[in-house]
């Protein structure tokens, strides 16, 4: 994938087709340490043990339409390739799936228009909630859409014109965080 | 820890309830975009913005849009499915930005079938 963001959308929606009402993704972005991480956690149904073993085995999938599954095993190739960990944790509360990556390493892609991933998470998964955390040098910014389905009331937040606009405070409140502003 | 506040939060829902009162929320279309990895990996995401896009410039409040999972025809990504009402869905191949705001133009705001992009029938 061209960005890191689009694996995200990936992976997350393997946790909606299991039905979970909740996903928690988190960027972490440490350039002392040279790490960037994304861990993207789901409290769906889970993966069952054995299928689970060999899960980033693109012939494992429960798909019916076609026999790979190709999301998990990208994501860890990508991290992979990059001098990162891949880690994938399930159990019937859930999954975390964790990449690391080194920060500066010439094959990670960039992590891309992640509020678009965000927004199309939102409006294209009626029903779910979502927390996003944004971590950059220790200083995080989050997102999360309970909070704003509280104020917005009766609005629904799957509106493109609210989303628009959330679109346009998330870019504004990510680009102040990567500069140290507070 | 940064967060949006809650003034920024209730100005959003101020500016839309004011544009929206009048409106009628009844959903008359679906559009499920499809978002397998093929279909991510090929542009789902940028046809979700540019529909998103569209239908806040034509300020439409009667289409709803959903993200679908694969329909295991990865050559022809992205995938989008539109329904009007209780027409027969439309699976459409191919799509991109330009596409779907024909789409959304043609068929979803005026009903008519764009054949040149959907799957033909058997
Ligand atoms: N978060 C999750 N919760 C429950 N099951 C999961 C989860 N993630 C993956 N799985 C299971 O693992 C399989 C493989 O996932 P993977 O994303 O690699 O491929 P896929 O979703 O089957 O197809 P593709 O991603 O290529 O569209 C899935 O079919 C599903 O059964
Ligand atoms: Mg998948």
């Amino acid at each position: 994938m061209r960005e890191l963001s689009l694996h995200i959308i990936d992976v997350a929606e393997n946790g909606i087709k299991a039905s979970a009402d909740f996903i928690y993704i988190e960027v972490a972005e440490d350039i002392p340490e040279n790490e960037f991480k994304i861990v993207i956690e789901d409290n769906g149904s889970g993966i069952p043990e054995e299928m689970l073993k060999n899960i980033t085995d693109p012939f494992v999938t429960s798909r019916t339409e076609r026999r790979v599954g190709m999301g998990l095993s990208l994501l860890k190739e990508a991290s992979e390739r990059c001098g990162g960990v891949f880690d994938i944790k399930s159990s019937d509360k859930g999954t975390i799936v964790t990449a690391t990556f080194l920060h500066d390493h010439i094959d990670r892609a960039p992590l891309g228009d992640m509020t678009s991933t965000i927004m199309t998470l939102i409006i294209g998964n009626h029903g779910i909630d979502l927390e996003y955390k944004h971590i950059f040098n220790k200083k995080d910014f989050i997102f999360n859409t309970k909070d704003i389905k509280e104020v917005l009331d009766e609005v629904p937040i799957t509106d493109p014109t609210v989303l628009g606009k959330l679109r346009t405070m998330v870019d504004e409140a990510v680009k102040k965080l990567k500069k140290g502003i507070d | 820890m940064a967060k949006l506040t809650i003034n920024d939060l209730k100005k959003i829902k101020e500016d839309v309830s004011k544009a929206t009162s009048v409106r009628n929320m009844e959903e008359t279309s679906v559009v499920t975009v499809h978002f397998g990895t093929c279909g991510i990996a090929a542009g789902a995401r940028d046809v979700m913005n540019t529909l998103m896009n569209e239908i806040t410039e034509a300020d439409v409040h009667d289409v709803k849009v959903l993200s679908g999972g694969c329909l295991g025809m990865c050559s022809s990504e992205p995938n989008v499915t539109v329904q009007i009402k209780q027409d027969e869905p439309i699976i459409y191949q191919n799509i991109d930005g330009n596409k779907i705001r024909q789409i959304f133009k043609r068929h979803i705001l005026k009903g008519e079938v764009q054949t040149e992009f959907a799957l033909a029938k058997k």
